[in-house]
């Protein structure tokens, strides 16, 4: 039986492992390669690396760091963040990425899924969504936003998500601005929404703060749910994450 | 040890495989031309991307005949083992044809692409493998050395017949269980 996914995201800039409540009060937390080893050694089913730096050197700086994750890393490596083109993609592939995830980049220009599709393959291109709630919890609307949640797009997320499937994303990466941060647990209706609008695996993202949240994301029809400070702070290894899920009645790989 | 030869037709990026042999102890080299092929001692077609595209990349570079003509044991990995078939449904495109057999969408499923870790079950035990796909292959039961289930159905993702092998999954991602069918294959 396909297992759920349990899978770890780490902010990289330039090639480097960060860590921080907001931009100006980043740590530097060592390498993601190390990282991305350990949490695969206890069980990721997959990683994330979430590129938060848009300088030219960083850039190289990342495509090194996921060479050498190609290297060492047995599980899937999703590489996402600030990529706008198919050269962008082209690289990343290359240097051992199994997968892409777009955002912005797509909402300005939608023909961009399709063309990395057709270049790459489907099941190399996630499109990540960010959700803000239009009207508050009971409303059943959520806004898609661009560039990092920051910017209104007008567009109804879960009519994206039907878009975005519809020309060829091979996942979605579904984050709920309202909840991402709080540890009160994912959008459960968000992504019921749009795990009964598409056809491709969803990914639940924002708002994990323990075990159970991971758990009930999953039971929305999620594949996979993704998790960052949970993780990282040690307070909830992956095998207690998936003892839970297992728990629940959800096919997990222990 | 065993020499495994790559074969490079430009579908992207080997670096993954390649660690992943050389971690159970192989050596590695890259054939980017059909004399690299006939010399090779084994052989792994691996494949990212769609059938059409790689099929004619494999023709554009002579590499189609000299699979064809090579005795060397081979592994085909995701799409290359779709390869080795007579013909996929995506494109509609003709294969190496070196196994009988048809490479159908993944229709019947509540979602497709099949993604993420699922059961491998067959003649050497059973594991657990990470997938990345929406094509798979439809082949007489001969020909199946493991199985999978996609929603209600069980699809071939192991095939072997003389010195052909495929896998549908990507061992080179599914941690120990993959390491284990790379080993089992240098071994065989």
């Amino acid at each position: 039986m396909l297992r759920r996914r349990v899978i770890p995201c780490l902010d990289v800039r330039g090639g480097r492992l960060v860590k921080g409540i907001n931009f100006e009060s980043l740590r530097d937390c060592g390498d993601p390669v190390d990282a991305a080893g350990r949490y695969a050694a206890q069980g990721a089913d997959e990683i994330v690396w979430l590129n938060i730096s848009a300088g030219e050197e960083d850039w190289r700086a990342l495509l090194g760091a996921v060479e050498r994750a190609a290297e060492t890393v047995d599980v899937p490596l999703c590489v996402g963040g600030g990529i706008a083109d198919p050269e962008q993609a082209r690289q990343l592939l290359l240097a051992g990425a199994d997968k892409i995830s777009i955002n912005t980049a797509p909402l300005d220009r939608p023909a961009l899924i399709a063309e990395l599709a057709a270049r790459f393959g489907s099941q190399c291109v996630v499109v990540a969504i960010d959700a803000a709630r239009r009207n508050g919890y009971g409303d059943g609307s959520w806004e898609a936003h661009a560039s990092a949640g920051r910017r209104p797009t007008g567009r109804d997320a879960v009519e994206w998500a039907g878009e975005a499937a519809r020309l060829g994303a091979g996942e979605l990466l579904v984050t709920s601005i309202d909840s991402d941060g709080t540890g009160q647990g994912y959008d459960l209706e968000l992504l019921a929404a749009i795990c009964a609008a598409v056809r491709v695996p969803v990914i639940a993202s924002g708002g994990a703060g323990g075990p159970a949240d991971i758990a009930r994301a999953l039971q929305t029809g999620a594949s996979a749910a993704l998790a960052a400070s949970i993780f990282h702070d040690g307070v909830h290894p992956i095998d207690e994450v998936k003892r839970e899920v297992a728990a629940c009645g959800l096919p997990v790989r222990i | 040890m065993s020499t495994v030869t790559l074969i490079d037709y430009g579908a992207g990026n080997l670096r993954s495989l390649r660690a992943a042999f050389e971690r159970v102890g192989a050596a590695v080299e890259v054939a980017a031309g059909a004399d690299n092929v006939d010399a090779a001692e084994r052989l792994v077609l691996p494949g990212v991307g769609a059938a059409a595209p790689a099929m004619a990349a494999l023709r554009t570079r002579g590499l189609d005949a000299a699979i064809r003509r090579s005795q060397a044991p081979l592994l085909g990995v995701c799409l290359g083992m779709q390869l080795l078939f007579e013909r996929s449904a995506e494109g509609n495109v003709e294969c190496l044809g070196l196994l009988p057999g048809q490479v159908v969408a993944i229709d019947w499923a509540a979602r497709v692409p099949h993604m993420g870790w699922n059961d491998v079950a067959g003649e050497q035990g059973s594991a657990v493998c990470y997938f990345a796909h929406s094509f798979a292959v439809d082949c007489e039961p001969a020909l199946v050395a493991g199985r999978t289930p996609i929603d209600d159905r069980q699809v071939p993702t192991v095939v072997r017949r003389g010195r052909l092998s495929g896998v549908q999954f990507h061992p080179e991602k599914s941690a120990a269980d993959g390491r284990r069918m790379l080993e089992a294959w240098l071994a065989a």
